[in-house]
């Protein structure tokens, strides 16, 4: 499998990475020997294989709607690089 | 009385309870020891400073112990080695920390790792390299290299890793001691910050199969926080240790023993089915054929998950954030960029690859279907078998510096590790001899889905009758020189 360095911009933009120019040739490389390396997959024939996400068979595990206590708000915002007294703060998201 | 460091985790616990020494002096102990030994092998991130406890009754009550850095302790640090989570200090505990400080234990520290757990080296960390007890120019293995290096050095009598692809057994290989990582669902990951979520289990690190089994049994049950934890409750492990395996049938994958093996580790591994077999257990070969696929299967499916669950990291809820943006997107970006390391990067690119669309289907569906062979081919061995042995990794530990430069290669010796964490199955590295350098050399008993107890007792039987696993490095990062 070629990876270029177009396919590299694009998985960093989704990513929400941003390279160097340095860094994107090296990522372009190591991406392409590994990616290839996992070819070998292909050896093996899995037409028909369901496949298996979760080895045990645990689905919509539901728990009972109980109100139980949230944790308390200074406690959470405690962590944040940039906050107010109630809120997160971040650059604008929409022009307006 | 012997030097408290040379103790395992249940004789301390066993002197505590007597009350031939009390909760303080095991700590004093523990403080000295990582006083000694942190500047030479950098097992912690954090030393905490805890007082003495008077809760818990059980075997080890009172007996101090250290966490790995990825799981959440409330108002304590926890940065999972990287510098994107800053000084992070978790609102919760982890259950398992909750669990543990229930039956008495004292958390002195939070130990090192590879960032975001993802390496067999814990050279990735944004703290610095840990470094193998056994010789300080040599990596601990990982990612639960710190926790590995602290018993072994004996900071410490037991810890909690967490093992996604090998992360407690291969440092448990590398260091000498005992590491498990039990079936997937036994024990909550609530509060364990996520790598690859169907994957990630944590687990003990102790000196012997005794102790894993003691600390299994605090940490284990259903937990409502986790929702892929198993109904019901599966301890009782420590009781149940008889080290009685006759009639114990194990089975040898032949596709473990081949090329890429170093012929000290397979010798010594290969010794510990004949300790078995004079205790009575059968043993026989067998054909495995899915060694091949085990290794890209697994970097598929841990890179994928990855990719997502480091999403929440943007520098905005949590953590560290870059200068100088633009705008929102900008500052994700610039923080992401500066505050992961390469090797995090790398499986973030990786994983959003495989999950982009056009190679969805090629690689990660691909994979989830080689993953399904790769558990039907443990059901189908588990049919004939009550438990495999394999090795933990194909070499002892290699020195620093050496693994990094190659990551296709690192991720290669991940190969007898890496399917147990896809097929959910439980498996304990049990320290079975040195090589020729003086390098501990670890052994991999595999068991079937919940047959955790199947394979501590094979290990208890073996360190019954070996001491490799109260063997301790006498110079220089153990034993401080």
């Amino acid at each position: 499998m070629k990876i270029t360095e177009e396919m590299v911009d694009y998985i960093a933009l989704l990513s929400r990475l941003k390279p160097d120019a340095e860094e994107k040739v090296q990522m372009t490389a190591e991406l392409e020997k590994i990616v290839s390396y996992m070819d070998v997959l292909n050896i093996l024939d899995t037409d028909g294989v369901e496949p298996l996400s979760h080895v045990f068979p645990i689905r919509n595990v539901m728990r009972s709607d109980e109100v139980s206590s949230s944790f308390p708000r200074e406690e959470l915002l405690k962590n944040a690089p940039s906050r107010d007294d109630e809120a997160f703060l971040a650059p604008k998201a929409v022009e307006g | 009385m012997m030097e408290l460091y040379r103790m395992t985790a249940l004789e301390l616990g066993t002197v505590l309870r007597k009350g031939e020494l009390s909760p303080a002096d095991a700590l004093a102990a523990a403080r000295e020891r990582i006083a000694a030994c942190q500047k030479n092998n950098n097992a912690f991130i954090t030393v905490l400073d805890p007082s003495p406890t008077s809760l818990g009754a059980g075997p080890l009550a009172g007996v101090p112990m250290a966490l790995k850095d990825n799981i959440c302790t409330k108002g304590v640090k926890t940065s999972c080695a990287s510098k994107i989570l800053g000084d992070f200090a978790p609102p919760y505990d982890a259950t398992v920390a909750e669990r543990l400080v229930a039956a008495g234990a004292v958390c002195l520290g939070k130990l090192n790792m590879d960032e975001f757990a993802m390496g067999s080296t814990s050279e990735t960390s944004f703290y610095g390299p840990t470094r193998n007890p056994w010789a300080l120019d040599r990596v601990p293995g990982g990612s639960s290299g710190g926790a590995a290096a602290a018993v072994a050095a004996g900071e410490v009598w037991y810890a909690i890793g967490s093992d996604t692809g090998g992360s407690i057994r291969q440092p448990a290989a590398y260091c000498g001691v005992t590491g498990m990582k039990p079936t997937y669902g036994t024990v909550s990951r609530y509060g364990l910050i996520a790598y690859a979520s169907s994957l990630d289990q944590m687990g003990p690190i102790a000196r012997s199969a005794a102790d894993c089994a003691a600390v299994l049994d605090i940490i284990q049950g259903m937990d409502p926080r986790d929702g892929t934890s198993l109904e019901g409750s599966y301890g009782g492990f420590l009781s149940s240790l008889t080290g009685d395996v006759r009639g114990l049938k194990i089975g040898i994958p032949a596709d473990c023993f081949g090329d890429g093996l170093d012929s000290e580790v397979r010798r010594a591994v290969l010794a510990v089915a004949e300790v078995l077999k004079s205790r009575g257990a059968a043993v026989e070969e067998f054909s495995l054929p899915i060694m091949e696929y085990v290794v890209p299967t697994y970097y598929i499916i841990a890179s994928a998950e990855a990719s997502s669950n480091l999403s929440r990291f943007d520098g905005v809820k949590y953590g560290w954030r870059a200068e100088g943006y633009k705008d929102l997107a900008d500052l994700y970006a610039r923080t992401r960029t500066e505050g992961f390391g390469a090797e995090v990067k790398r499986r973030i690119m990786l994983g959003t690859f495989v999950l982009s669309a056009g190679y969805y289907d090629a690689y990660y569906k691909k994979a989830l279907q080689v993953k399904a062979v790769i558990k039907k081919a443990y059901d189908e061995a588990f049919q004939k078998y009550d438990m495999l042995l394999a090795p933990v990794s194909p070499t002892t530990a290699p020195k620093l510096g050496e693994s990094l430069s190659d990551p296709l290669k690192m991720y290669l010796s991940d190969i007898y590790t890496v399917p147990l964490n896809l097929a959910g199955l439980p498996g304990i590295s049990v320290p079975c001899g040195f090589d020729s350098k003086g390098l501990p050399i670890g052994a991999q008993l595999i068991g079937p889905a919940l047959g955790d107890g199947v394979i501590l007792n094979a290990a208890h039987a073996f360190q019954f009758e070996t001491d490799f696993h109260r063997q301790i490095p006498e110079t220089k990062g153990g034993v401080s020189a």
